[in-house]
């Protein structure tokens, strides 16, 4: 082996070990900043060493990629909003994956084009190189829906149509009979006697790839959302990984297979927090049965509701001994965030405990509420998981729900014909008293309704979240 | 089949095993931060687009390579960016008190 090349694969494997450790140090609080740098040191180097390695002949589009990727992504990581968060990184999977599926196509061109020095593809090449165009190009379509709808310009509603999943699996066959199809005639048979046809296969194998994306990700619904980003992102490690069979390259194997699995374990936990599989997610019909019935079948109305003002719910906050905050993306989009942070500090202050507690799938990605309050300046060793607080919550005298529904509805606990049935929840009811922040009584994301707002010891307040926790502040100041 | 690729396949799997030893237990307050910055690390395929893009073999491969490699570079500047800017935020109480 060249002396160069020798050092290039070796600053690879030194990249690997980099990012390994790296993700290592991401996944504890007080490393996750150290080892965010280590990768980026470990992405650098694989660059570097790939520019140094002696392949490269022609710098100019080189440069123009990387002065255009890099101050556009630079940019859109200086100037996302937090709450933008989920729909970013969707793109930015959708951008990986778009990269790793064109580095497969530029290798079968390089064949089909004659520039390999031969058409004689190998049988694992070929292989690699459709499995590589068919992940990257599911990546690619399907972040740019998940992007679309997070931003509001696809519809956030589950897209479901009559014969969608026969489509979808028809689709799936067809794309897999044209990838088998293009592997087993070598390029070398197929080009000599018709160059076009070859070519022309593969092309119809990334639009078909591509619908197959926008397809799989247009039934999901809004409430969904984080189980999709997460799965994308591990699609997009398994993108690298195929880019890297395609070739040989084991640095990208090795980052690929990292990124592929922690993918997975988010969507495991997203999963998990729902109470659902992930084949229930990709092709259930959840949140379909919108309108559904209330428990026992009787319509409720404002009526029934104990609605109040900012200053009952301000005594009941000042006097409690241990308060519960249920912080949901109401409470993101209202920008509400920081003024409540402002309210508990205060309460704090007049020896009131307050306890944050965050549902693995508030927001619209995983850990998305944790990362709203932390630019709020609330510290997180001050936020709980569900299961920390529900065994005491009993005690608890004031839960102030702001912006959640779905996931304090207690019908996923009590009442087994619900969607929602069996995820778990915080159990702000048993509380002695439960605060609910809302616009409207409008269903959750899921579209069910809630019975918590017609409970005896719930009380609503209606309003802009921001405008009531300003209005709160200003009571809880003056008691 | 080559030895190359079975080899290729050996790494692939011990990898995705080192993953899940690694990243298993991740507190709720690091799932975005993980998520953004091994995201970044996806963008490994950049590795690939810079070889497309220098090989200077013809205009397609040009085009090819130029918009791999920018997309590849968004993913990567744009991922560990965001993912530094997240994690300055974060803080212990003991921070202020």
């Amino acid at each position: 082996m060249e002396t160069r090349v020798l050092i290039m694969q070796l600053a690879y494997l030194l990249s690997a070990v980099l990012f390994i450790f790296g993700l290592k140090r991401l996944s504890h609080p007080d490393t996750a900043r150290g080892g965010n740098r280590l990768a980026a040191v470990g992405m650098l180097l694989a660059i570097v060493a790939t520019l140094g390695g002696g392949q490269i002949l022609t710098w100019q589009w080189i440069i123009a990629g990387l002065l255009i990727g890099g101050i556009s992504g630079g940019f859109m990581a200086r100037l996302v909003k937090m709450t933008a968060m989920p729909q970013m990184v969707g793109m930015f999977n959708g951008f990986g994956g778009l990269a790793s599926g064109l580095v497969a196509a530029a290798e079968f061109l390089r064949y089909s084009l004659g520039v390999a020095g031969t058409a004689d593809v190998p049988l694992d090449g070929s292989i690699s190189i459709m499995l590589g165009t068919l992940i990257g190009a599911v990546t690619f379509s399907g972040s740019m829906v998940a992007f679309g709808k997070l931003q509001g310009i696809v519809t956030e509603k589950a897209v479901k149509f009559k014969g969608q999943q026969f489509l979808n699996a028809s689709l799936f066959l067809g794309i897999i009979a044209v990838m088998v199809y293009l592997v087993l005639m070598t390029p070398g048979a197929i080009v000599a006697s018709n160059p076009g046809t070859v070519d022309l296969l593969y092309y119809v194998l990334w639009v078909a790839a591509m619908l197959l994306g926008v397809l799989l990700v247009i039934p999901i619904g809004g409430a969904d959302m984080p189980v999709v980003v997460s799965l994308l992102n591990s699609y997009s490690g398994l993108a690298a990984s195929a880019a890297g069979f395609v070739l040989s390259n084991n640095a990208l194997i090795i980052s690929g297979a990292l990124v592929g699995a922690s993918g997975l374990i988010l969507t495991r936990i997203m999963c998990k927090a729902m109470n659902r599989s992930l084949a229930n997610v990709i092709f259930g019909t959840f949140g379909q049965t919108t309108g559904k019935v209330l428990v026992k079948g009787e319509k409720r109305t404002m009526a029934d509701v104990n609605d109040v003002q900012p200053d009952d719910v301000a005594m009941l906050l000042a006097y409690a001994k241990q308060v519960v905050i249920v912080p949901g993306y109401g409470l993101a989009v209202a920008q509400a965030q920081h003024k409540l942070r402002e309210l508990c500090d205060n309460l704090e202050h007049r020896g009131v405990n307050v306890k944050y507690v965050v549902h693995p799938v508030a927001g619209r990605m995983p850990g998305h509420m944790n990362v709203l309050l932390a630019e709020a300046n609330v510290p997180y060793n001050q936020l709980y998981e569900p299961e920390d607080v529900n065994p005491d919550i009993a005690n608890v005298d004031a839960c102030l729900v702001v912006g959640a529904n779905d996931v304090v509805n207690p019908a996923a606990r009590d009442e087994p014909s619900s969607d929602l049935y069996g995820m778990p929840i915080i159990e702000v009811d048993r509380a002695k008293h439960c605060v609910v922040m809302k616009r409207s009584l409008n269903p959750g994301f899921a579209g069910v309704d809630n019975e918590l707002f017609y409970l005896r010891n719930t009380m609503m307040l209606f309003g802009d979240a921001a405008d009531s926790i300003g209005r709160i502040l200003e009571e809880v100041k003056q008691l | 089949m080559t030895g190359t690729i079975l080899i290729s396949v050996y790494v692939f799997v011990l990898a995705m095993f080192v993953g899940f030893e690694v990243i298993t237990k991740v507190p709720p307050t690091l799932h975005t931060p993980l998520m953004s910055g091994s995201n970044a690390i996806s963008g490994i395929s950049i590795v690939g687009a810079l070889v497309i893009a220098g090989m200077g073999e013809g205009t397609m491969f040009d085009i090819i390579g130029v918009i791999a490699v920018a997309a590849a570079t968004i993913n990567v500047v744009g991922g560990f960016m965001v993912t530094d800017r997240m994690l300055q935020m974060f803080r212990r109480d003991t921070d202020t008190n």
